[in-house]
């Protein structure tokens, strides 16, 4: 098994992705084939390799420090499901 | 003279001879949509008020390359205050209060927004089936896919409900669909075009590209939608070369590779022979064509799948019912709200491929599996790198297969997966890359070929797929619908 | 049980841009709810960071006179965590390749200069703001991609005191480079701080406790001050710390465990693909250095050596760079340090107090202040008159020459106008003059005061003392 129903269901904790069991059960499946395939990757020696997360050689891209406009607050807040003035809103949160 | 049947460049000349106006083509557009989408579903959002109105507003000052000419979006391209849904229900409703950078383009040049096309979720697909909105249909045979995930844009342009579109590629999403429903589809080099205000899947693997009847229409698009923006750091910072123009210049003695492990078995044996038929055909127009090899092909798809879900774990996170989207009503806390918006809000693939990326960039598995994988794509490069060498363009079938039957892959993720085989290297390795008809099966089904190039050498691809094209009729036979 | 405490401290401070750090909105402080946002800072799909290159210069700045080296190839990562003030349910921050690492801060500890070395300083967004209601949570993202600058010091100190002491001397460094406002109660500097206690000479570290919560200098110390001997407590008593987070209550004045319910934290770090890496060219690491000023910690010993004031009289001056900067201006023309760091520290510095005004918004001239000095030095004006004569600058903007002549405010030195004065008060005091006779030396201070009473305050003090003993003697 590449991945059990534990580290699944720990990874869509951390995802915050809500399953029910048969979810659980189904994605385990597929995502241990998915893995299983994906292992094809341990066979190549890779310990001289530099990652590449980015394509491009690119560096020192940057804009000035000006300020430009901002959306008004209701245009902000258009989408918004919940809200308490221009403000968002969602259920009291406990701590700091 | 049905108006919708053109392309672009067509219409631009009667335009501009002032037999017709944009609000003809417009209307006429409206009519192909009311009379065909039912049955192929390929546009989600059509307000045909809007267009109108747009075509009204235009005005008489023809300076714009795509003055009157009417597109479609793909539904992962912000357009203000239009819906912009990425075919999720988690995104239900979403207005965003800005334009992409493209759409601006689009604006600026005169041209028409006609709607929204159908994707998979979140470009989540390779068949459009996994669209809150329900699945394409291909217009050639409407039992199979059209392809994914610009399936709804590569189906209006083949049906002729649209003259031409806007797509994204992640990993064969504007190629895929294009081989499939036998239109052109070009993925432009990443950092040529914009990503600003396209809703990111894998940021370092994205890009917008046009999907058109012919080449220089897919020219014309690319040259509106290309160059640099100080709103996205990855846009490169060059001229954009006049595509329409330089797709002319001859192709002899053009160096073409053609990688043999895109010849493996698996491939559908009619593919393999309409793509070699093209091949020997552009050798015959003087190209010099050449049997090589990419040495790590095999790897593309699983490399592919770690990173573009990484990515996309980290891009979909936003979506947890705070600012915008769907929310569920009971929810008895912050926590509860984000597992049960995400969990309601999503469709499968999504999860899958959210979950997926999780777990490859989770504490423990980092190594094993994020790291790892880019460190083989820098092998995958590398292949590109030496080739380009050596070669100006490389030939490869754009599929492995032609279109399949709807719900065929749907069940079984990898096999889904490993439709895009052959479209993945040139993502992971950021080259431009165009699908262009080359045939069709007995059953009638297109078939497309795929050309890629050097980075930022547009114009090479374009240009044998134009020679090619004109010496071919593919890409003028229309399904009947 | 004595136990060695062992702190680190975490400052996050606000950057002073115009702008956001990876969008065009504005960093101003207190503006209407979600005014100062956009699509970017909104976390929108399909919005991208762009980088604000005054915010990493000043990163920059901040860990040079920091003493760090700074990275050849800066990069950005994702810290992915779901959070509602946290608008993309990821901060672009820095983990693996940060801005500094390995810089450290003189500070004074008792008389003697203390490194506290700094593990590494990186740049940030700032997350918006949540207001708790009593049945909801409001969130405001204004703050939301502010430049936040994290500055990560080692466990190297031990004891609240000097926590304290590195604070201070970390704000004043700051406001020396002009980075930012440094003003915790709007939050443009915030730190949390980790503490531990080990038996002494231990090697390995005691588990330690996460503080947060201190929203001033004070309360970080006193949260410590709390922590320190809760931690003593446990351990005296056997029991075992738990590694946990907990928020200090200031009206309380005690720490609470935070037992947040939260899973534990996995942040999947990964480089961010929507922005590129930033080298830093040797040419502008060059123009960034060359653009720190002296900072304190050396500016206070030359101040000592040159100037010849007290280690308490330096530290006061270099503790306000604007104040130091004024000194220093003063010293320029009126070469007694003394004199006048005395003046700062005392009337100058009283009347800032009693106002709330730092030297910048105070009305005076520095070569007011120095005229002034100069006066008293040339026997123009009295020592007590330039006391009223400062007071009188502040409030009119005037120079001193210039109110002491409109005022009549000029010392009396003229020999006949005292000797008159002088005369007049033996004459008129019998009494006073018997005591004086009679031995009592003290009586020729009440003299004086009727001499300056008939002057107006005005004579010479010195010359009026002459006169009295003159005629005094004289007469005996």
């Amino acid at each position: 098994m590449a991945i059990t129903k534990d580290t699944v269901k720990y990874v869509a904790n951390l995802a915050r992705i809500g399953l029910d069991d048969k979810e659980l059960g189904d994605f385990t499946k597929q995502l241990d084939r998915i893995l299983e395939y994906v292992h094809k990757i341990k066979k190549l020696d890779v310990s001289k390799l530099e990652p590449t997360s980015h394509v491009l050689e690119m560096k020192n891209v940057y804009r000035e420090d000006r300020v430009k406009d901002s959306l008004p607050a209701s245009e902000a807040m258009k989408n918004a499901p919940a809200k308490e003035g221009n403000l968002f809103k969602v259920k009291k949160i406990i701590g700091v | 003279m049905e108006l919708n049947k053109l392309t672009a460049h067509e219409l631009i000349g009667i335009l501009n001879k002032g037999d017709i106006l944009p609000i003809d083509i417009c209307n006429t557009l409206i009519g192909a949509v009311r009379k065909k989408d039912q049955g192929i579903n390929a546009v989600v959002h059509f307000d045909d008020k809007k267009p109108v109105e747009r075509c009204k507003a235009l005005g008489n000052d023809k300076s714009g390359a795509l003055w009157g000419i009417p597109i479609f979006i793909k539904d992962n391209i912000c357009v203000k205050d239009e819906l912009t849904t990425c075919s999720s229900n988690i995104l239900e409703g979403f207005r965003p209060p800005y334009n992409a950078t493209v759409i601006d383009k689009l604006l600026c040049s005169g041209a028409v927004l006609m709607g929204k096309t159908n994707m998979d979720e979140f470009a989540f697909g390779s068949s459009t089936e996994t669209s809150c909105y329900g699945a394409t249909r291909n217009p050639w045979d409407p039992e199979r896919i059209p392809g994914g995930s610009s399936g709804g844009s590569a189906a209006c342009v083949a049906a002729d409900e649209a003259i031409f579109a806007l797509g994204s590629d992640t990993g064969g999403s504007i190629r895929q669909p294009a081989s499939l429903c036998g239109v052109v589809g070009l993925k432009p080099t990443y950092g040529r075009v914009s990503r600003y205000g396209l809703i990111a899947f894998a940021s370092s693997l994205d890009q917008i590209g046009p999907i058109a009847k012919d080449v220089e229409d897919a020219a014309l698009l690319l040259k509106v939608i290309a160059g640099h923006d100080d709103m996205d750091s990855t846009s490169v910072d060059m001229p954009v070369p006049d595509y329409p123009a330089l797709i002319k210049q001859d192709i002899k003695g053009l160096k073409i590779g053609v990688p043999k492990e895109y010849f493996i078995k698996g491939i559908d044996p009619e593919v393999k022979q309409a793509v070699r038929s093209a091949i020997d055909k552009i050798e015959k127009m003087g190209a010099v064509c050449e049997d090589m090899s990419l040495p790590h092909t095999e790897y593309a798809v699983a490399v592919y799948y770690l990173v573009a879900t990484a990515e996309a774990s980290s891009n979909l996170a936003r979506f947890d019912g705070v600012q915008y989207g769907m929310r569920p009503g009971q929810v008895t806390s912050v926590i509860d709200m984000h597992k049960k918006t995400r969990q309601q809000g999503f469709g499968s693939e999504a999860k899958r491929r959210i979950i997926l990326g999780t777990f490859a960039l989770s504490s423990g598995y980092y190594d094993a599996y994020y790291s790892r994988a880019l460190k083989v794509r820098t092998l995958i490069k590398r292949d590109f790198d030496e080739a380009f060498k050596k070669y100006d363009a490389i030939l490869t079938p754009t599929s492995p297969t032609p279109a399949f039957k709807i719900g065929e892959k749907v069940e079984d993720p990898l096999t889904m997966y490993l439709s895009d085989i052959f479209t993945i290297s040139a993502n992971l390795a950021g080259i431009p890359c165009v699908s262009i008809p080359c045939g069709f099966t007995k059953a009638g089904l297109p078939v497309g070929l795929q050309i890629l190039g050097k980075a930022f050498d547009e114009e090479t691809v374009l240009k044998i797929a134009h020679h090619y094209e004109q010496a071919t009729d593919w890409h003028k036979r229309r399904p009947l619908t | 049980m004595a136990y060695e405490t062992v702190i680190g401290l975490e400052v996050h401070l606000q950057l002073k841009t115009k702008s956001k750090v990876f969008c065009g909105c504005s960093t101003a402080f207190g503006a209407p709810p979600n005014a100062q946002t956009c699509p970017v800072c909104l976390g929108f799909p399909g919005s991208l960071p762009v980088l604000n290159r005054q915010a990493l210069m000043l990163a920059a700045k901040v860990a040079i006179a920091l003493n760090c080296q700074i990275a050849k190839k800066i990069r950005f990562d994702r810290k992915n965590y779901f959070y509602p003030d946290l608008p993309k349910a990821f901060q672009i921050s820095q983990f693996d390749q940060p801005l500094s690492q390995h810089g450290y801060l003189p500070v004074s500890i008792d008389g003697k200069e203390k490194r506290i070395k700094i593990r590494r300083v990186h740049l940030e967004e700032d997350t918006g703001k949540l207001f708790h209601q009593k049945d909801c949570s409001l969130i405001d993202f204004n703050r939301s991609g502010t430049p936040l600058l994290e500055i990560v010091s080692e466990p190297d100190i031990n004891s609240p005191e000097d926590a304290y002491a590195y604070l201070t001397s970390i704000k004043s460094l700051l406001q020396y480079i002009d980075v930012s406002d440094c003003n915790m109660e709007e939050g443009s500097l915030r730190c949390d701080a980790n503490i531990s206690l080990r038996k002494p000479g231990a090697k390995e570290l005691g588990v330690k406790a996460e503080i947060k919560n201190m929203n001033s200098f004070k309360a970080v110390k006193a949260a410590l001050e709390y922590e320190q001997a809760r931690q003593a407590g446990l351990l005296d008593s056997g029991k075992e710390i738990v590694q946990e987070t907990r928020l200090y209550d200031a009206a309380k004045d005690v720490t609470e465990s935070m037992r947040s319910k939260e899973e534990a934290h996995d942040y999947r770090y990964f480089p961010e693909p929507d922005l590129v890496p930033f080298d830093f060219e040797q040419a502008l690491l060059k123009d960034i250095k060359s653009s720190i000023p002296e900072l304190p910690g050396p500016r206070k010993k030359r101040f000592m050596a040159d100037y010849h004031i007290s280690d308490y009289d330096a530290a006061v001056m270099v503790g306000d760079k604007a104040m130091a900067d004024y000194f220093e201006k003063c010293i320029s023309i009126h070469k007694k340090p003394k004199e006048i760091a005395n003046w700062l520290m005392g009337d100058v510095s009283a009347y800032m107090k009693e106002k709330n005004l730092t030297i910048d918004d105070l009305n005076l001239k520095w070569a007011h202040l120095t005229g002034m000095l100069k006066m008293i030095d040339d026997g123009i004006i009295s020592g007590k008159i330039a006391k009223t004569l400062l007071i009188e600058m502040i409030q009119t903007g005037k120079a001193p020459a210039q109110l002491v002549k409109d005022k009549g405010l000029e010392q009396i030195s003229d020999a006949g106008t005292i000797e008159k004065a002088v005369a007049e008060a033996i004459a008129e005091n019998p009494g006073i003059v018997s005591d004086f006779k009679g031995g009592k030396q003290n009586a020729i201070m009440a003299l004086m005061g009727k001499v300056m009473a008939k002057t107006k305050g005005k004579a010479n003090p010195k010359k009026v003392n002459e006169a009295l003993m003159k005629r005094l003697k004289g007469a005996v």
